[in-house]
């Protein structure tokens, strides 16, 4: 007895093999923010002080805006797919669920984008 | 109906659950860490946009930063993520098939629990014995 729906058989459609993708994914962006949060504790540990020149000055050194901009991308989608999870397994019922997943995804793209913008805005200005 | 072991699925603890082990806490400590982190990055990007506005709006931002409930939020954000860092290697670990049986499991536990606490220790100390001008 074959499991496939009667539609996927007619179309001839397998597998799509993106069922392992979310899993993966979470994998991925965790081997990247593995690295990447010991060199944003190191950071934020040696900066001299919390000031504005400081901060804009660290930002604005070397590859330092590349990598902070890593943190917030890989940050943001490792949040993502991990509170689509928790939402999932704790909200059953549909609309609450679908709603908080839509909710999530945007604050996601939110910080994820106004965080990179910020990162540029300080890496791209010129030096007063 | 015959009477058939359920999974512990429909019972989490107690008679008839799973047996509460420190593992288990690990794993749900996990996900409140997880998403503790999500705030913390909330509040990395509020940071780097308040630095990116100039100036003034960063020196009106900083003194929140530099108070003691900062601190504060601050250390739980660090031991947030110390711990979400090392269990994470942790099922990183488990995913390619290391450790997986028990005794491996709670040995790594307790691994885990040493490295969050000395990384925590180390970084609150440094949170906290800057001036005022720190973090």
């Amino acid at each position: 007895m074959s499991l496939r729906a009667p539609l996927a058989k007619v179309l001839n459609h397998g597998a799509a093999h993106d069922g392992v993708n979310h899993w993966w994914v979470q994998r991925v962006t965790a081997l990247a923010l593995a690295p990447l949060v010991i060199w944003l504790l190191w950071q934020l540990l040696s900066l001299p002080d919390a000031s504005y020149l400081s901060v804009t000055a660290w930002i604005r050194y070397s590859w330092n805006a590349v990598l902070l901009s890593f943190v917030v991308l890989l940050a943001s989608w490792h949040g993502w797919l991990g509170l689509q999870m928790v939402i999932e397994d704790y909200e059953h019922r549909s609309l609450p669920k679908i709603a908080l997943l839509v909710l999530s995804t945007f604050v996601h793209a939110l910080l994820a984008a106004s965080g990179i913008y910020a990162v540029m805005r300080i890496a791209l200005r010129s030096v007063a | 109906m015959a009477e058939r072991p359920l999974s512990p699925f429909t019972k989490m603890f107690g008679e008839g659950g799973y047996r509460w082990a420190y593992t288990n806490t690990l794993s749900i400590l996990h996900r409140v860490a997880g998403v503790a982190l999500i705030f913390a990055l909330l509040g990395l990007v509020v940071w780097l946009i308040s630095a990116s506005f100039g100036a003034a709006s960063y020196a009106a931002f900083l003194p929140l930063l530099t108070g003691l409930p900062a601190r504060i939020v601050m250390s739980m954000a660090v031991i947030a993520l110390s711990f979400h860092f090392f269990n994470g290697l942790r099922h990183l670990a488990w995913d390619i098939g290391w450790g997986f049986e028990r005794s491996a499991a709670r040995r790594s536990a307790a691994l885990v629990v040493a490295g969050t606490c000395i990384v925590s220790a180390f970084c609150i100390y440094c949170i906290f014995a800057h001036g005022a001008g720190a973090r």
